[in-house]
């Protein structure tokens, strides 16, 4: 490790301690905010790790984060709470790479076109199943987790994610990553195989996605289709990641912070226009900060060294 | 110069729906020989540079490389059995130093290297072609000469067995062409086995040991630089009935 990943590492380590502390401090709002925070901290950071190399912009956070959860709603009375996150982790994995193959030949827009009719696809799926089976529209999922343990957890699961990410950049598949986002045709054409670079990257962020839902399962008491499969959810983790900069590790959180606590804001006072607020967030972060706060950070900062 | 071939291009065809662009051509090249791939405009040069790269799948036809059959196979999969190519246009990785852009021919392909080997690699290569000077500038100060070089660097990277050059010397002037024949010179020299696609007579002149002439898809001529140019129907397909 060189002296600079040495220090991110630390840095990165206190950090994690001192979010961890929250819980012990405080359990009304900013446990909650706490609690928002690190799953669009996870979800954001683990959506850049496939998009933003390969600036493919996947819409389907959401369909993965809603079947995890309706993976514990389903199972919770007859497998214990963790074999539940596990199955889950494995059916996000092996959905994440059936949609791999079957959209390795979209591209731009098609993809996110695919990505975000499947959310939507998978939603009215399990609707149905459960409108034809089942006999209420809900699922209850009652356990003893309280909000400091989810709280924890998510950290923990952020960590595992940082550490995936840091070495993936610093392994050939990074690499491949990155030439595949600047030109494809030069990849192919240097022996990467880029299907299989793209399938597992994004089963790697779908898995993820899909363990942050079965994790915020018992938060809810009770699952419903409409809440657990919300497109909201996959706009946000883009609007977050874009907003830090997809193109580092640490850039999602950066952006998920602030975001978190402006969208707070922003929902409690227009609580019926959040659509509209969700757009302007998303016109105002690709028009003012194209690169995100990453890029700004990374520019003032050649800038102060230039002048040094 | 008497070696195995090491690719034989057997009846290759290529058609897109009616258009037939590259029509049973079937030529060999042998082991270290410089090949001209010569013709007018849209004869299918570089559909037929394509069909051997992989980027284009061949409709029907075989080519080999040294015995074994490589048409059919993914550009991934024909990369690392050792074939490299630069492009008509131009293809940089824009948000890479040119270091990285010549290090990513080094490590999926036919010759995999990793960390400090791939380096040193990386930047003799740089060397090679005269660019040692500007191992960590971003791509966007470099002339496109300077791309050219550091695109032949990555082509160089895997030690590849046949190397393609699709119209690399186009868009040079006159003392850049002449470093660029120079630069493709001392690699024949080197012993590599080498396609080019040109325009620039001189250039086929010093380079080629061998031409093939397409015109319409079809091989019309075969032989020395001097002969293929003094055949009545190259000057044909090149300048029309007139002149002929």
């Amino acid at each position: 490790m060189t002296r600079t990943e040495i220090r991110n590492f630390l840095i990165t380590i206190v950090l994690f301690a001192l979010a961890a502390l929250i819980p012990l401090s405080d359990s009304g709002f900013w446990l909650s905010m706490g609690i928002t925070i690190a799953t669009y901290m996870v979800l954001s950071t683990s959506w850049a790790l496939f998009s933003g190399p390969t600036h493919y912009i996947s819409l389907a956070t959401g369909a993965f984060y809603g079947i995890g959860m309706f993976t514990v709603g389903v199972g919770i009375e007859v497998v214990p709470y963790w074999g539940l996150v596990i199955i889950a982790a494995v059916i996000g994995a092996v959905l994440a790479a059936l949609i791999g193959l079957a959209t390795l030949r979209l591209s731009g827009v098609y993809f996110v076109i695919f990505t975000l009719g499947l959310a939507e696809l998978v939603r009215q799926i399990v609707t149905w199943v459960q409108t034809t089976m089942g006999s209420s529209s809900g699922l209850y999922v009652l356990t003893n987790i309280t909000e400091p343990i989810i709280f924890w957890e998510l950290l923990v699961l952020g960590i595992i994610v940082y550490f995936i990410g840091w070495w993936i950049n610093r392994s050939r598949l990074g690499f491949a990553l990155r030439i595949i986002g600047n030109d494809e045709v030069v990849a192919v054409h240097s022996g990467i195989n880029t299907a299989a670079a793209k399938i597992i990257l994004f089963v790697i962020s779908g898995t993820v996605a899909t363990i942050v839902g079965a994790l915020l399962a018992p938060r809810l008491s009770y699952i419903e289709s409409s809440i657990a499969f919300s497109p909201m959810l996959s706009f946000i983790v883009v609007i977050t990641a874009l907003l830090g900069g997809a193109q580092r590790l640490w850039g999602p959180i950066v952006g998920v912070i602030p975001f978190m606590l402006v969208w707070d804001f922003l929902t409690a006072t227009f609580p019926n226009q959040t659509t509209l607020m969700l757009g302007i967030c998303f016109l105002l972060v690709v028009y003012a900060i194209p690169h995100g706060f990453a890029g700004l950070i990374e520019k003032n900062s050649h800038r102060l060294r230039g002048r040094g | 110069m008497a070696g195995r071939a090491a690719l034989s291009v057997k009846n290759a065809t290529k058609n897109f729906g009616g258009l037939i662009a590259v029509n049973q051509m079937s030529f060999d090249i042998e082991e270290h020989e410089v090949l001209g791939l010569i013709g007018p405009n849209g004869s299918g040069k570089t559909t037929m540079m394509n069909l051997i790269s992989g980027a284009l799948r061949i409709s029907s036809g075989h080519i080999q490389m040294f015995g074994h059959i490589i048409s059919g196979q993914s550009a991934s999969q024909i990369s690392r059995l050792g074939v490299s190519r630069t492009f008509q246009l131009v293809r940089m990785l824009n948000s890479m130093t040119v270091l990285e852009n010549v290090e990513a021919g080094g490590v999926f392909g036919h010759r995999k290297l990793w960390d400090s080997s791939l380096q040193m690699q990386a930047v003799e290569m740089l060397e090679k072609v005269g660019m040692g000077d500007a191992v960590y500038s971003p791509i966007s100060a470099l002339t496109y000469i300077d791309q050219k070089r550091v695109e032949l660097a990555r082509a160089l990277m895997s030690d590849p067995r046949l190397l393609l050059l699709d119209e690399w010397l186009a868009g040079l002037n006159p003392s850049e062409l002449q470093i660029g024949i120079d630069l493709v010179n001392s690699l024949g020299e080197e012993g590599r086995t080498i396609i080019v696609v040109e325009h620039v007579m001189d250039a086929i002149r010093s380079l080629c040991d061998r031409c093939v002439v397409m015109n319409s898809g079809y091989k019309i001529a075969e032989g020395t630089p001097g002969e293929v140019l003094a055949d009545e129907q190259v000057i044909q397909a090149y300048l029309g009935d007139d002149h002929a």
